[in-house]
């Protein structure tokens, strides 16, 4: 037995004594999916540096110490939950601490019909064989332990819902506070998003820490779309320093489906991101995109699988980082070209910005294709500011630390500005520069 | 489009030409491996006392090691016990002094190549140490070198009459402890060769070798080693074609290159060992070793390769840029057609300041060949100024092939500047029609965008390889597309 599966073992023996009180336990698809991924967490436990996949992260900060599966009725103060609002962003919302759906403390009045947003374990509740039977489908194959301890354990989250044809004016919030159990606990939401034929809908996904506690979120969404659907996705990381984050997500794209799905991780947290696309019929279109900052001690991985396994589809893939301190950023990002998926055409980029001289990127861009009448292009930058620029900005009166600053907003700018609603843009742009300029003085020029 | 698959089928449908095996009593030993092979290979060679200690140690350490299998390439565990470490041409003591005494045969092998060594001395003016099988049967223009003050002999050799190079060089850049293949052949490599080039030297000819792999079952296990001093500059060439047969050959070679202060070493090499048939049986394994270090300030080494055969490549060409302002390059054409798996790259470690790199990697898969780009660009925290220029572009024949680009990229340096490209393409309808507008057969207009794909890399080639590289990739390729 390895000392990784050592790691797991607590969460395994969590997951035994308590699944007989999980929702809607007792029925058979259910309980044997769980059943499967406890076994997956069992026999490969949590992930090693040895693990390709995890060979520039390390999970010690996290297996240092054992966390607890955090129990229902956890509450997240009214307050807390208001100033986390975003300005101007009219939004249905969702809250959840610790994973555990707050119906006080949401806001869903006035959805129209055929939409339906509901808590996963309520909706487990009613009527589990339907959610069930769509649990785990968009994941497929499980990828790593914390996968597995997430599926092991699934139970709330949230489940979002469009019946076929409906287009949603207003975008859905989730917003997921962790650290509101206090020291050393783990939150484990599982979230649903289906949208029917022809439907439109935009989804925040937004993290946030409730203090400086340490905490554990083990986040997984699973997103399907049907014929047409278009969803426009956006994840929000901005936890504080001692929180760890493993984020999954997973989707499922029909034929003509439309995903647009945005990670913009913030903060200081250890985060890893993972991100699966299946493009599993004709014409399906993703564009998966990503910014991060990694300053101070952060940590901030994303690894990122798009299928194509279907002709005709398109895919674009933009990630870009600045990273300062001692922030440590790892990108690795995979297009697989299906046998028989032919007029493919997918373009991918990672960029990354170095600011300090202990910080590190490790990127590892990939491409496999078994296809021949296919485009694919990729490529990976590392560099500074470009010292024409700052020479230029400078020669015009702007002092060197707001040409810095400018030029590095400008940088994360390209992906920002592809985030709807303008709000939330305007609420990603702050945060961002708000942590350019806390990170300024620490900068050094090179 | 189908005549375009038939013509590929055609194309892909010819014969390995160089499929012939020369009937020469071999001396080989019987399959097996264990401390008395290493032994006996030791003593068969005379080796002195170091050589076989280093040997036995990376036998020991073999031992502990797993097989890779990380490399995007499929294959049937192998055996190494059923793999014989040792065959020579017979008559050992009385080897040929002259190209005359040389077995008539072996010549005719070497004519049916096109590559006779006495018009090659005359006409190309390169010293070419012919490694048949596993013992060195001739080397030529050895005065003019030795004038020059430039060592090149075999290995063995230089192990009896430089041990003091040996043994301060011999694994100090690829150790015995590497990675698996490596290991293998620290513990029973049987020949190669080995270069010096001294201060200030400009060695006056392109070094070149042929190696050959003959006898039946007999891995071949060379190891080379070129040493360029301060301010030398050296050009080798490595070129490489084998016997056609059924079962799999395993080839797992080490190459160390150091260059010091301002030195430069050019190392080509054209690779065309057999592929096996249309079904992927038989064929060379390549498992290949091969890295320079540029251990002095100014140093450049450059590795140019065109890998048209072998059922399975495996090989990561790569430099250790340690001094400061050295550069690094890579030039790579990879040709898989039929069943062939290629999984190649390089690493370029950037440790000094200043340091730079290229590497321009062109893939070209058809039939149902697998073509994988692996590298690694680090760049460490002293390397300051560090740059990097990557472009990966994979042309795909057929639609039963693969193409995959697997980049690592770690920087650990906020001053570094790396740049990643790669594409991914089909030759163009609208290419191909406008040659054939012009007037070009499908076959001239797809060989003249294939090479022009190839240009980048071709251009880097010394003139004779560069003209066989040509020749190859037309043979391995005509017909092959549409």
């Amino acid at each position: 037995m390895s000392a990784m599966e050592g790691h797991a073992a607590p969460y395994v023996e969590a997951q035994q004594g308590q699944a007989g009180e999980l929702p809607a336990a007792g029925i058979a698809a259910l309980d044997r999916s769980r059943a499967k991924a406890l076994e997956a967490l069992g026999e490969r436990g949590l992930p090693s540096q040895r693990d390709e996949d995890w060979k520039y992260t390390s999970i010690k900060p996290i297996t240092r110490s054992r966390f607890s599966p955090a129990a229902p009725g956890t509450d997240c103060p009214e307050d807390f939950v208001a100033a986390a609002a975003i300005e101007n962003l009219d939004a249905w919302q969702l809250v959840f601490a610790d994973g555990f759906y707050l119906p006080p403390r949401s806001k869903t009045n006035g959805l129209p019909e055929g939409v339906r947003v509901a808590g996963l374990a309520d909706a487990l509740t009613q009527n589990p064989q339907p959610i069930a039977d769509r649990l785990g489908s968009a994941m497929g194959e499980i990828p790593h332990g914390f996968a597995a301890m997430n599926s092991a354990f699934v139970g709330d989250g949230a489940l979002v819902e469009i019946a076929p044809g409906v287009q949603l004016e207003k975008p859905i919030e989730l917003l997921f506070v962790s650290g509101c159990s206090g020291e050393g606990f783990l939150s484990l939401p599982r979230n649903l998003v289906i949208l029917g034929e022809g439907s439109q809908a935009s989804v925040i996904e937004r993290h946030l820490s409730f203090s400086q506690e340490r905490s554990l979120s083990n986040s997984l969404t699973e997103i399907i779309l049907e014929k047409a659907a278009a969803l426009d996705f956006c994840c929000v990381q901005d936890q504080a320093e001692r929180t760890f984050h493993v984020g999954g997500l997973f989707a499922r794209l029909a034929q003509s489906a439309k995903l647009k799905a945005t990670t913009v991780t913030v903060g200081r947290a250890w985060v890893r991101n993972d991100a699966r696309v299946n493009l599993d019929a004709e014409r399906a279109l993703v564009s998966l995109d990503g910014a991060y900052l990694a300053f101070g001690r952060s940590h901030v991985d994303n690894h990122t699988h798009i299928s194509h396994n279907a002709p005709e589809c398109t895919s674009r893939e933009c990630y870009k980082g600045v990273l300062g301190d001692r922030g440590h950023a790892v990108f690795h990002g995979r297009i697989v070209v299906q046998p028989g998926a032919q007029q493919t055409d997918s373009e991918q980029s990672n960029q990354n910005l170095l600011l300090s001289a202990n910080a590190e990127i490790d990127t590892k861009p990939q491409l496999e294709i078994y296809a021949d009448d296919v485009k694919c292009a990729h490529g990976a930058t590392v560099g500074q500011l470009d010292e024409a620029a700052l020479f230029y900005l400078v020669s015009r009166g702007v002092d060197r630390e707001t040409a810095r600053r400018m030029l590095t907003q400008a940088f994360a700018a390209e992906v920002l500005e592809g985030v709807e609603p303008p709000a939330l843009q305007t609420y990603l742009a702050s945060r961002v520069s708000g942590q350019l300029s806390s990170a300024a003085a620490q900068v050094s020029a090179p | 489009m189908n005549s375009a698959v038939k013509e590929l089928g055609e194309l892909v449908g010819r014969e390995y030409k160089e499929g012939f095996v020369t009937d020469i009593e071999a001396d080989t030993l019987p399959p097996g491996l264990d401390e008395s092979v290493i032994r006996f290979l030791s003593g068969k060679k005379s080796e002195p006392d170091f050589v076989l200690q280093w040997r036995l140690d990376a036998f020991r350490r073999w031992q502990a090691m797993e097989p890779p299998d990380w490399a995007h390439v499929k294959h049937a565990p192998i055996d190494f016990q059923a793999i014989s470490y040792y065959s020579a041409p017979k008559r050992d003591e009385d080897r040929p002094k002259s190209l005359d005494e040389v077995d008539p045969k072996l010549l005719e092998t070497y004519n049916k190549l096109g590559i006779p060594l006495e018009e090659q001395k005359a006409l190309a003016g390169v010293a070419v140490d012919a490694v048949f099988d596993s013992v060195s049967v001739a080397t030529t223009f050895k005065d003019k070198l030795a004038e020059a003050g430039v060592i090149f002999c075999p290995l063995s050799e230089a192990m009896a009459n430089h041990p003091e190079l040996v043994r301060e060089y011999l694994g100090s850049v690829v150790p015995q402890s590497d990675n698996f293949y490596a290991a293998l052949n620290s513990a029973v490599f049987t020949e190669g060769s080995f270069v010096y080039v001294p201060k200030g030297v400009r060695c006056p000819m392109e070094l070149s070798t042929y190696f050959r792999i003959n006898a039946l079952n007999t891995g071949q296990f060379e190891r080379t080693l070129i040493i360029a001093d301060e301010g030398s500059y050296v050009s080798y060439l490595e070129g490489c074609t084998a016997p056609m047969r059924d079962e799999n050959q395993l080839h797992a070679a080490v190459v160390e290159l150091v260059a010091f202060k301002d030195a430069k070493i050019k190392y080509s090499t054209v690779q065309n060992w057999y592929p096996g048939d249309e079904e992927g049986r038989g064929g060379i394994y390549n498992f290949v070793t091969k890295r320079g270090a540029c251990r002095g300030d100014n140093a450049k080494i450059s590795w140019t390769q065109v890998e048209t055969g072998s059922a399975i490549t495996w090989k990561y060409p790569s430099v250790l840029l340690e001094g400061n302002h050295s550069t690094g390059e890579f030039y790579s054409v990879a040709l898989t057609n039929n069943c062939q798996q290629a999984d190649t790259g390089t690493k370029m470690v950037h440790i000094g300041e200043h340091t730079s790199s290229t590497i321009i990697s062109k893939g070209i898969s058809a039939g149902r060949g697998q073509n994988a780009y692996r590298g690694l660009v680090k760049v460490l925290k002293g390397a300051k100024q560090a740059r990097n220029y990557s472009q990966c572009d994979s042309l795909l024949m057929g639609d039963r092939c693969g193409a995959h680009t697997f980049p690592y990229v770690e920087v650990k340096n906020p001053t570094a500047t790396i740049e990643h490209e790669a594409t991914t393409s089909k030759i163009g309808e609208d290419q191909l029609f406008y040659c054939r507008q012009r007037g070009l057969s499908e076959e001239d207009a797809v060989s003249m965008i294939v090479n022009g794909f190839c240009k980048e890399v071709f251009r880097e080639l010394p003139m004779e390889f560069a003209v066989e590289a040509q020749k190859l990739l037309g043979i391995s390729l005509e017909g092959a597309v549409g």
